[in-house]
């Protein structure tokens, strides 16, 4: 039984999470502050990925990363890198993808702390930056787990998108849910049935991992 | 003196007031803000603080200009050197009562001392919900101490104290006011020990 898919799917949910929670985060405290206009269009744009169909993003991802269309050519003539059908371009779709999954909890915790807490710690002579790690992070920490751990599954469930950009390339491309299907195609129902079970089961966990997490957020009238 | 004379406009339920405020503060005194709810007392704190920009007008602390309308200048409130204790505590869930003092000062004597003076020196470990609503109270205003600030701006400050602690209170801080030379801005509806005797400006 070929366990790379599964290692693969691993490697790429953790990569992108990775990703993820340095670029999340401060985006989450930027939309978090006041509104404006732009920052309407940026959040309903960072939101899309949640109800457009994968395949959809997929598509518009190929054509972006093709090395006959602008980007892509742009990235493979003076970067040599390219997107299509490679583990890195499966990493910036999932980051695409995940992204609402990783922003939204983080904006939501943001929003929810109190602005005075914040005022507090500049009356105290903290700058912004200091304010945002001493006491603004410290306290949506289960907010950021939480997104964590949501980023991780979704990015290990992926589907559409992989299909779309990443075609079915044993060690490069094929992540465990390609694989299932791969199984299924050629009959191999007990390949699949394999996959699917650890799937399931690494899902099943991630879930009970966010359900203690928010238990004992609630515990504290603080969070 | 601290010289105000700003004019904001506030939004509220009621649609908006305009506050116009012309007065002046004596400086190494106690001042208590006083006036009907919602006529924008903790606005004027928090414009004198920095954290709420007055539409115009000018503020200034002795002769350092902390905000100038016509010029567009408003010194930055981690500059000001204040302390403000906020009506809802405002207090870092994160941190023991310990830390909250360490925030604001290196000064190891000087935190003992202020543990001291808001009687928690047992409580050093306890983080926010670990505390009662008057030693969270205490805890707000200790922390605004902990920048040895010449001015302290405080917002209902000893609604949650019991008469007794809040008298030993008073009586500590009012030494160490003097001693510090710290300026005291408070809102209150009542007159309260600390307050008696010194300068009371009626909003509204």
């Amino acid at each position: 039984m070929d366990l790379q898919p599964i290692w693969l799917s691993i490697k790429l949910a953790l990569v992108t999470t990775s990703i993820l929670l340095v670029i999340g985060i401060p985006v989450a405290y930027w939309l978090s502050r006041k509104q404006t206009f732009v920052k309407l269009i940026a959040e309903a744009l960072i939101t899309m990925p949640l109800v457009l169909p994968p395949s959809v993003l997929g598509f518009y991802l190929l054509l972006a990363f093709s090395p006959n269309n602008g980007l892509g050519k742009w990235l493979h003539q003076h970067l040599n890198l390219q997107l299509v059908f490679s583990f890195r371009g499966l990493i910036i779709a999932s980051i695409i993808y995940s992204l609402p999954f990783m922003i939204s909890p983080v904006k939501t915790a943001f929003s929810h702390l109190s602005k005075s807490m914040e005022e507090a710690s500049y009356v105290m002579g903290k700058s912004k930056i200091q304010t945002f790690f001493a006491v603004l992070l410290p306290n949506i920490k289960p907010s950021i787990y939480t997104a964590a751990v949501l980023t991780f599954a979704h990015t290990l469930g992926e589907f559409g998108v992989v299909l779309m950009i990443g075609g079915n390339i044993p060690g490069e491309t094929r992540v465990a849910s390609i694989a299932i299907y791969n199984a299924v195609e050629v009959m191999d129902y007990d390949a699949a049935n394999m996959y699917a079970l650890i799937l399931f089961a690494i899902t099943f966990i991630v879930v009970i991992s966010v359900f203690v997490i928010n238990r004992n957020a609630v515990k504290s009238p603080f969070e | 003196m601290i010289e105000i004379d700003i004019e904001k406009k506030i939004r509220n339920e009621s649609g908006g007031i305009e506050l116009n405020v012309k007065t002046a503060f004596q400086l190494n005194a106690i001042t208590r803000l006083d006036g009907p709810s919602g006529i924008g007392k903790t606005t004027l704190l928090k414009m004198i603080a920095g954290l709420i920009r007055p539409d115009k007008g000018l503020i200034k602390f002795g002769n350092d200009v902390w905000f100038n309308g016509n010029q567009s200048y408003s010194k930055k409130v981690q500059e000001r050197n204040i302390g403000f204790v906020f009506q809802d505590y405002a207090l870092f869930p994160n941190m023991t009562v310990d830390e909250h003092l360490k925030f604001g000062t290196y000064d190891s004597d000087y935190i003992d001392e202020l543990l001291l003076i808001g009687e928690m020196a047992d409580l050093r470990k306890r983080l926010p919900k670990q505390l009662s609503g008057g030693q969270q109270q205490r805890l707000a205003i200790l922390r605004a101490l902990a920048t040895k600030p010449s001015l302290l701006l405080m917002d209902e400050p000893f609604s949650a104290l019991d008469t007794a602690l809040k008298l030993r209170l008073i009586d500590k801080l009012k030494t160490l006011f003097t001693e510090k030379k710290i300026t005291v801005v408070l809102v209150s509806h009542q007159e309260s020990e600390l307050d008696k005797n010194s300068f009371i400006f009626n909003l509204g």
